[in-house]
C-alpha cells in the first residue's frame, strides 16, 4: 500500500477500500521501522496526524465532499511553520520552538484534507546541498545510506524513496527541490516565484525562496502543486492570478508540436558521462513523442553561481538578523549585567551552525559600504542578463531542459570541507531561481558507471508552469513504457528494524 | 586577488552580531580567499549599461483596507519567549548605566 503512488491511494481512499487512518498508520509503521537507517524526520506528529486522518474519514463517512487529495499522507519539510508542532528549519537556535500560526502551506494542506506526519530535516536554514548541515545530524540516501539525499530538503526526499511518505513540501533557493528529487529518484518542482504563498516559510532569501510538491509521479506533484498554490494576502510576492493548470497537463502528458529547448551551457564538460548518457536518451523518447529538440544558447548562465552565492548571502544576512534571542528561540549568556549585544552574539555562536556564519559573514561583506557596487550590485545586474538569457531563449523553445545536477549523489562527508565544490551541485538549477520561472525534477534513469539515480531538469516560463508538467509527464510515461516499472522499484530494500 | 585577513573577518563577525573563536577567523579568513575569488567573476560581465534585478517580480506596494482582524493573542505571542515579565518580553539590558 505505502509504494502505491499518492493519486492511487486518493482513489483507494474514495472507493472505501482503506481508510485514512490505515493508510496513515501504514506510513507511520514504516517511518518507525526505516527511519533510524534514513533519518529524514526530525519529528513525527503521531497523534496530530492519526486525528487528522480520522477527521477526514469521518467527513468522508458522512458525505462530505473531499478534496482530491484527502486523507493523503505527506511529510513536511521543517522549514514550514505548523501551530504547535516543533519547527527548528535544521538549526540549533530554534530548538524547541513550537510556532503560535501556521504557514500558508499548512493552512492549505489541512484544508485540502492532507495529514501530515511529521517535519523533514534539512541543511540548517536550507542553506545546503546535501543534509549534512542539520544540527540534527544528516539524512541518508535510502539508494545508498553511505551517499548524502541533496539538499537542502533531503529529508523530504528521501522520506518519499524510503516509502515513508507519498508527498512532501520541500523549498527551493538555489535547487533545495529539485537536487534532492535528482539523487533520490523522485520528482521535485519549484513554481514559479509567488505562485505558492512564503507566509510562514522560514526565509533564508526572499527574493529566491519558492515552496513546491516533491512526490514519486508527475501526477503527483501536480495534484499537491494545485492543493498548496494560489494567491495569498498575507504574502506580497504572491502573485494574484489562477493557479496554471498543472493536473490537467499531467494528466494529458501531450508534447506533441512542442519545443523543446536543450540549454547548451548546461552540459558537457563537468557533467558525468552516466548523467549526460540518460539525458540523451531522455530527449530521444521526447522527440519520438512528438516534440521537436532545438538547441539554444544563454551565455549568462556561466556566471549563475558566482550571482546566487552573492545575493542568497546577502538576503540572508538581513534575514537571519530576526534570530537575536530576544522574542523566540535560544538565548544564551543572558546572565546578571549582560547586555542585550553580548547576549546576541553568544547565542548566534553556539544557535548557527558553520555553513550559516559562512554565509552570514559574506552576505555581510558584499552589502557593506564600499563593497556594494562591486559585488552584490554586479550580482543584480547579472541577474538581469540571466533573465534576459531566459527570455531569448523561450522565444525558440516552450520550455527548456537539462540534466539537473552535473553528478549522482555522492558520500557523505566527501565534500564537507569544501564549500566551493559543494556550491557547485547548484550550477544546472541556480538559474531558475534567479529568474523566479518554474522548474521541475524527474528521474531519467540510473547512472551506469554507479547505479544510482539521475534527474532530468524542465524549466517553463514565468505562471506556465503547466508547461513543464505536460513534458514532465510525456517523459515519465514513455520511461515507464522502457522500463516497465517505475524507477523506485529497483531500490535496495532497507534492513528495517524487523 | 581579494582576501580577509583574520582581523577583517573579526569585524564583520561583530557588525552580524556574532561572537568567533580563534580558530573560527582564521579557518573562515582562508576560506573566503577562495569564495571570494569564485564570486568576484560577477564584475566580468556587469557592465554600466546593465540595469540591476533584486527581484523577480515587478513589485509594488500591496495595500489592503484598515481593517481590524483576528491576531495572536498575548499568551501565544509569548509562548516562544526565552524570558517573560507581566505579559511582556523580558530581554536583556539595552542602555547603558546612565
Amino acid at each position: 500500500m505505502i509504494r502505491n503512488s499518492a493519486s492511487d491511494m486518493a482513489s483507494k481512499l474514495a472507493a472505501g477500500e482503506i481508510t485514512s487512518v490505515e493508510l496513515t498508520q501504514a506510513h507511520l509503521d514504516r517511518i518507525s521501522d526505516v527511519d533510524k537507517e534514513v533519518h529524514a524526520f526530525l519529528h513525527v506528529d503521531t497523534q496530530g496526524a492519526l486525528a487528522q486522518a480520522a477527521a477526514v474519514d469521518a467527513k468522508r463517512k458522512n458525505g462530505e465532499k473531499l478534496a482530491p487529495l484527502a486523507g493523503v499522507p505527506l511529510a513536511l519539510k521543517d522549514v514550514m511553520a505548523q501551530k504547535g508542532i516543533p519547527t527548528t528549519c535544521g538549526s540549533k537556535i530554534l530548538e524547541g520552538w513550537r510556532p503560535p500560526y501556521d504557514s500558508t502551506v499548512v493552512t492549505n494542506l489541512k484544508n485540502n484534507g492532507i495529514i501530515i506526519l511529521g517535519k523533514t530535516n534539512m541543511d540548517e536554514f536550507a542553506m545546503g546541498s546535501s543534509t549534512e548541515n542539520s544540527a540534527y545530524g544528516p539524512t541518508h540516501n535510502p539508494w545508498d545510506l553511505t551517499r548524502i539525499p541533496g539538499g537542502s530538503g533531503g529529508g523530504s526526499s528521501a522520506a518519499l524513496a524510503a516509502f515513508e511518505a507519498p508527498l512532501a513540501i520541500g523549498t527551493d533557493t538555489g535547487g533545495s527541490i529539485r537536487q534532492p528529487a535528482a539523487v533520490t529518484g523522485t520528482v521535485g518542482v519549484k513554481p514559479t516565484y509567488g505562485g505558492v504563498s512564503r507566509f510562514g516559510l522560514v526565509a533564508f532569501s526572499s527574493s529566491l525562496d519558492q515552496a513546491g510538491p516533491c512526490a514519486r509521479t508527475v501526477l503527483d506533484a501536480a495534484l499537491l502543486h494545485e492543493a498548496i498554490a494560489g494567491h495569498d494576502p498575507k504574502d506580497s510576492t504572491s502573485i494574484n492570478a489562477p493557479v496554471p493548470a498543472v493536473v490537467h497537463a499531467a494528466r494529458a502528458g501531450n508534447v506533441k508540436r512542442m519545443k523543446i529547448g536543450v540549454v547548451k551551457e548546461l552540459n558537457g564538460d563537468g557533467y558525468q558521462p552516466g548523467v549526460r548518457k540518460r539525458f540523451e536518451e531522455s530527449l530521444e523518447l521526447l522527440a519520438a513523442a512528438g516534440a521537436e529538440i532545438v538547441e539554444v544558447s544563454a551565455p549568462n548562465f556561466e556566471y549563475a553561481l558566482a550571482a546566487y552565492y552573492l545575493i542568497a548571502p546577502s538576503e540572508c544576512s538581513s534575514n537571519l538578523a530576526r534570530f537575536d534571542a530576544m522574542r523566540y528561540g535560544l538565548r544564551v549568556g543572558d546572565v546578571d549585567g549582560a547586555s542585550a549585544e553580548s547576549v546576541m552574539n553568544l547565542t548566534r555562536e553556539v544557535g548557527f551552525g558553520r555553513e550559516v556564519k559562512r554565509r552570514i559573514i559574506l552576505g555581510t561583506y558584499a552589502l557593506s559600504s564600499g563593497y556594494y557596487d562591486a559585488y552584490y550590485g554586479s550580482a543584480q545586474k547579472v541577474r538581469t542578463l540571466i533573465t534576459q538569457d531566459f527570455n531569448k531563449a523561450f522565444e525558440i523553445a516552450d520550455v527548456l531542459v537539462s540534466p539537473t545536477c552535473p553528478t549522482t549523489a555522492f558520500k557523505i562527508g566527501e565534500k564537507a570541507n569544501d564549500p566551493l565544490a559543494m556550491y557547485l551541485n547548484d550550477i544546472a538549477t541556480i538559474p531558475v531561481n534567479m529568474a523566479g520561472i518554474g522548474g521541475m525534477s524527474l528521474p531519467s534513469g540510473l547512472a551506469d558507471e554507479d547505479g544510482l539515480p539521475v534527474g532530468f531538469q524542465i524549466m517553463s516560463p514565468v505562471m506556465k508552469d503547466e508547461r513543464m508538467y505536460s513534458v514532465g509527464s510525456a517523459l515519465e510515461a514513455a520511461l515507464l513504457s522502457k522500463w516497465g516499472a517505475p524507477l523506485l522499484s529497483k531500490i535496495p530494500a532497507l534492513a528495517g528494524s524487523k | 586577488m581579494t582576501s580577509l585577513s583574520r582581523d577583517d573577518v573579526a569585524k564583520l563577525a561583530g557588525l552580524a552580531r556574532i561572537e568567533m573563536s580563534e580558530e573560527e577567523l582564521v579557518a573562515l579568513s582562508s576560506e573566503f580567499t577562495v569564495i571570494l575569488d569564485a564570486v568576484a567573476r560577477v564584475q566580468e560581465v556587469a557592465s554600466a549599461d546593465v540595469a540591476a534585478t533584486s527581484h523577480p517580480l515587478p513589485l509594488r506596494n500591496v495595500f489592503r483596507p484598515d481593517v481590524v482582524v483576528p491576531s495572536l493573542s498575548p499568551a501565544d505571542a509569548l509562548s516562544g519567549a526565552p524570558a517573560q515579565e507581566e505579559q511582556r518580553f523580558r530581554v536583556p539590558q539595552i542602555l547603558g548605566e546612565e
